[in-house]
């Protein structure tokens, strides 16, 4: 049975697109046919974090109005054979997103793919409504950061009151913690809320913690999911994310400081 | 910096850490924003309000806005306030 999840945050600029590419990447990396669907109607980026911005024909607006089918708005990855990404429009305003529409492409791709990730804007309007609507499951992108975690608060109270599983009183929205851009030396040092401070505040599973790093500005330059760059913590901690949703049993990485001795303390290390 | 300012620094040890400050902040903004949430849902105070008011209209003559109804939560318990406010002069129909 397919699985429909939203990736969310209410918060603009913590890393849902960031996430959403990685996250439906690794999906298909291990196997699952994936498509990861932009919401953001008026201001695309999934297919620039993607890669595929030079390839967009037909975008998600015209799946619905019928301009186009939808198997051809789809754009295949250019890294994994699994994996499909589906554009937001850039022109058109934010309405011509219908939940009907949304809802027949979405049953449309239930019956080829595994996994439909929607990448939710930022807000709580209609866009960013359309997207958690449908869900299954939804990943809350959250920065160790106070504006950052209430309105991942506000988004898992619209979660639970809104989606379609709420209204129709199915089971509720399985939600995940997804904290990014976390630097433990902060944490270490009292600057910056830990993991177990925003779990404690938001009351949902962690999912994985993704660590503050400059890879990630590589990784949009030049159109790659951060998952794909070699070598880099971040790429690490999205693969090790993407196992456990698959249900493996990892254990969280990225969370400690580099120990600082007593040495480097008092004569200056940097 | 010198030497004695590290050193100073380690033994003064901590001040207040912003972390511990953000994370004061968010559970009583959270807290309060939850109960807004969570009273706001129930669809049915409006209607109960006005059946209330027909209710009591029967004995005494209230206004409208001598009513109020609001769903509290307290902890673990959610918690229905009903709260009428009686004329000075009540006059028994």
């Amino acid at each position: 049975m397919a699985k429909v999840i939203v990736v969310t945050s209410g918060k603009g600029g913590v890393g849902k697109t960031t996430t959403s590419a990685s996250f439906a990447s690794g999906l298909a990396m291990r196997g699952n046919k994936t498509v990861v669907i932009d919401f953001d109607v008026g201001l695309r980026n999934l297919d620039l974090i993607m890669g595929c911005e030079r390839r967009v024909v037909f975008d998600i607006i015209n799946v619905i109005n019928g301009d186009a089918a939808l198997s051809r708005a789809l754009i295949k990855d250019k890294h994994c054979d699994n994996l499909f990404v589906l554009p937001a429009s850039q022109t058109r305003d934010k309405d011509a997103l219908s939940l009907e529409g949304v809802e027949r492409i979405i049953n449309e791709l239930k019956e080829t793919f595994d996994y439909i990730v929607c990448d939710s804007p930022a807000g709580i309007e209609h866009g960013a409504f359309s997207a958690l609507y449908f869900a299954d499951e939804a990943l809350v992108v959250t920065n160790p950061e106070v504006s950052s975690v209430r309105d991942s608060d506000r988004i898992l109270g619209i979660l639970a009151a809104k989606s379609k599983r709420a209204v129709e009183g199915l089971d509720p929205v399985k939600e995940h913690l997804l904290v990014t851009r976390y630097n433990p030396s902060r944490v270490a040092a009292g600057e910056m809320l830990s993991v177990d401070d925003i779990q404690e505040i938001l009351r949902i599973p962690l999912l994985g913690v993704i660590p503050e790093s400059e890879s990630v500005l590589q990784a949009s330059n030049s159109g790659t999911p951060a998952i794909h760059i070699d070598k880099s913590d971040v790429a690490e901690a999205y693969k090790d994310m993407v196992a456990r949703f698959m249900g493996d049993d990892v254990p969280m990485r990225f969370v400690a400081a580099e120990k600082v001795s007593l040495f480097k303390r008092l004569f200056g290390g940097h | 910096m010198s030497l004695i300012d590290n050193l100073l620094d380690y033994l003064r040890g901590p001040e207040k850490k912003t972390a511990v400050m953000a994370k004061e902040r968010l559970q009583i903004i959270l807290a309060h924003e939850r109960a807004g949430r969570n009273a706001a849902t129930p669809d049915y105070l409006p209607a109960l309000q006005e059946e209330l008011l027909e209710v009591i209209a029967k004995y005494i003559h209230i206004d409208r806005d001598k009513l109020k109804v609001q769903l509290e939560k307290h902890g673990e318990y959610d918690v229905l306030e009903l709260n009428v406010t009686l004329p000075e002069n009540q006059q028994v129909l």
